[in-house]
């Protein structure tokens, strides 16, 4: 268990440090598909298979996608001049490893509550479908009104205006 | 001894592994089994090119390839010498890694596809709870290597024709994925054996599979049409049209790496005609009680071949939609009808047994498909022709 | 780093790493769609986090983790639509996607 781990982690986290280091606008958005691809890994080591294809599904299949489509629709693919990162990158650096501190910290000092070992829970798709529509139907309802509005909402912003209306 | 030949794959399998020591077993088995995939399904590839060329040949009117070998069949063999010998051409201003790369993650994403279709009674993969997905997931996976593959050829055509090809497949995704649900919905399952066990029983000498329901029929019309959208065939090959944009997004490749993306089609085909053969055609059923001895690996590839003959010949036949026109179709009348199939499906299962529910879903199913088709499609008013002269 | 107390620490390491990681994106690139890839991987890791705890908290029969981590791939992706379309329109009209100079209200 422990060295797929440590390499399913790896390549997630090369995948992320590659996404934001690299300088072509494609390169990065690849790279963050490796990084997807690395996290839907880590959720089917933890046996959550359902939340690892729809990972795999939503996040390769269709916000990759869409990144990239974004990216060639916006010309990013040439290079600007005055260089890729902006002139305060340094305390945006300090910023996030400071947060990974206090992350890191409070995860390491927590150590004596966490359980050491736990049986792998056997849920079925069946269990998943049933708690979709029993317990958790609310927010099934309100996440079909947000996914219909966001698209509505996203064509109207993203469409060419009308001619006359400039 | 009917048994004995329907199980023959598994036993074979036991018998080999049987020689290891008990604790490599099951990975060896698994080994023995990923080893039969890879050497089938390209052999199968490799058959079904010259039965491609050959039946379109028949149906234009010609023959086909008939120099090497009896009657052409050896061309394969020919044609897989001709691209593994020919120069791997990479253009220089191309992005080689990407180049490189999405050639392999077509082949492996179609490969992986492969994992969780029941080719026969016990003879699936892997058995997933979540099979329909997981393969759904992995067609999803597809669409970025064809991005890829377009895009890194720096070649306006390639990239014009990858996003083509993007844009359709993605459409189509949703009708493929809301087929699927119905069947879903009725056999109470993602996992693909337990659908195919659903679709397993005969009342008198007629299976119940799914295609001889109104929801059923309607699905899979729907799923063979997002099927033929997503593998790129014809009417829907507008981003590889060979008269229209010199060969799409697999423009610069040579040599094995374009061999590698006509196997990833091919395979592609293969893979959704299995998933729809398990879907709606029943698995590896027999089509009536009596032939039940006939071995189930038989029924599901002979299943698979009919579909792609059925692909060969649409082939040969429509003419190629145009990418608006291909488009309108699929969000202004195949979504809609799958969505109302989808409810009719419902409707089907909450009605109970009895000659009403087929009664009520055909009318349905029928009235549905007369009103999209005449008023969701209908076109535009033509008026005369208007000419622009260049000044 | 050879031994986490237990496999938890693992994936809450890694997941903090690649929220900062993230954020780190999201602060220091110029381009509006670098920004948009950081958000991704932040709301990435918060999902990793979820499925960590469901995986080994006292009730995995209940479902929250893994109901959490699905409803948020659900809004991610919405969010991921509505923003880049946002970035498209502004292209559109001020014909840059840097963030630095995109820095007033006026058009």
């Amino acid at each position: 268990m422990n060295a797929i781990f440590y390499i399913l982690a790896a390549l997630t986290i090369t995948g992320g440090l590659a996404a934001i280091l690299l300088k072509h606008l494609i390169h990065a958005a690849l790279a963050v598909t490796i990084a997807f691809a690395g996290l839907a890994l880590l959720f089917l080591q933890l046996d959550a298979q359902f939340a690892g294809f729809a990972q795999i599904l939503v996040y390769i299949g269709a916000v990759a996608i869409l990144v990239v489509f974004a990216i060639l629709l916006t010309r990013g693919a040439d290079l600007p001049r005055e260089g890729v990162f902006s002139p305060t990158w340094l305390v945006g650096l300090v910023i996030a490893a400071g947060v990974f501190a206090v992350l890191g910290w409070a995860v390491l000092r927590s150590v004596n509550a966490i359980p050491q070992q736990a049986a792998a829970p056997a849920v079925s798709v069946l269990d998943i479908g049933n708690a979709l529509v029993g317990r958790y139907v609310l927010p099934l309802e309100i996440v079909a009104l947000l996914l219909t509005a966001a698209t509505i909402g996203a064509v109207i912003v993203a469409m060419h205006e009308k001619a006359g209306s400039r | 001894m009917a048994e004995k030949l329907d199980q023959i794959f598994i036993i074979l399998r036991d018998w080999l592994v049987s020689f290891l020591p008990a604790v490599l077993r099951p990975a060896a088995g698994v080994l023995l089994a990923v080893i039969a995939i890879v050497c089938v399904f390209p052999g199968l590839f490799a058959l079904t090119t010259v039965f491609e060329r050959k039946g379109l040949g028949r149906i234009q009117n010609r023959l086909g390839p008939n120099r090497v070998g009896p009657f052409g069949f050896f061309q394969p063999i020919a044609d897989g010498i001709k691209s593994l010998t020919k120069e791997d051409i990479v253009p220089f201003s191309a992005n080689a890694l990407v180049h490189f790369l999405a050639p392999l993650i077509l082949v492996v994403t179609v490969f992986m596809g492969f994992a969780v279709l029941p080719m026969g009674r016990n003879m699936v993969l892997v058995d997933m709870d979540a099979g329909l997905l997981f393969f759904f997931a992995m067609g999803a996976a597809t669409e970025l290597s064809v991005f890829m593959a377009g895009w890194s050829s720096r070649n306006k055509y390639s990239l014009l024709g990858a996003m083509r090809a993007v844009a359709q497949m993605i459409s189509y995704e949703v009708v493929l994925l809301l087929s699927g649900v119905s069947v879903v919905m009725i056999s109470g399952s993602l996992s693909l054996p337990k659908i195919v066990a659903a679709q397993n029983s005969y009342s008198g000498i007629f299976p119940h599979w799914y295609i001889f329901t109104p929801w059923g029929l309607g699905a899979f019309i729907m799923y063979a049409i997002a099927a033929t959208a997503e593998t790129n065939r014809s009417p829907f090959d507008l981003p590889e049209g060979e008269s229209e944009l010199v060969a799409g997004y697999h423009t610069e490749y040579s040599g094995f790496k374009f061999a590698l993306f006509f196997l990833g089609e091919y395979l592609a085909m293969f893979s959704i005609s299995g998933m729809g053969t398990t879907l709606f055609l029943g698995g590896w059923s027999a089509p009536f009680s009596f032939l039940s001895w006939v071995p189930s690996w038989i029924w599901f590839f002979g299943k698979v071949m009919t579909s792609i003959f059925v692909f060969i010949w649409m082939r040969g036949t429509l003419p190629r939609l145009r990418q608006d026109q291909l488009m309108n179709f699929a969000w202004k009348f195949v979504l809609p009808f799958t969505l109302l199939d989808l409810m009719v499906t419902a409707l089907w299962r909450f009605m109970g047994d009895g000659w009403q529910r087929w009664v009520v879903c055909t009318l349905i199913l029928i009235a549905a498909y007369v009103l999209m088709g005449r008023v969701g499609l209908r076109r535009k008013h033509i008026g005369p022709r208007s000419y622009r002269y260049a000044e | 780093m050879t031994g986490f107390a237990s496999p938890l620490t693992g994936y809450l390491i890694v997941a903090a790493l690649i929220f900062a990681i993230g954020l780190a994106g999201a602060l220091v690139r110029r381009n509006a769609i670098m920004v948009l890839i950081g958000i991704e991987l932040m709301l990435n890791a918060a999902n990793l986090n979820f499925i960590a705890f469901w995986r080994f908290g006292p009730h995995p029969e209940a479902l929250t983790g893994m109901m959490f981590a699905i409803f948020s791939i659900a809004v991610a992706a919405a969010e991921a639509a509505v923003g880049l379309g946002l970035v498209i329109a502004i292209h559109r009209h001020t014909n840059t996607t840097d963030l630095d100079k995109i820095n007033r209200m006026k058009g």
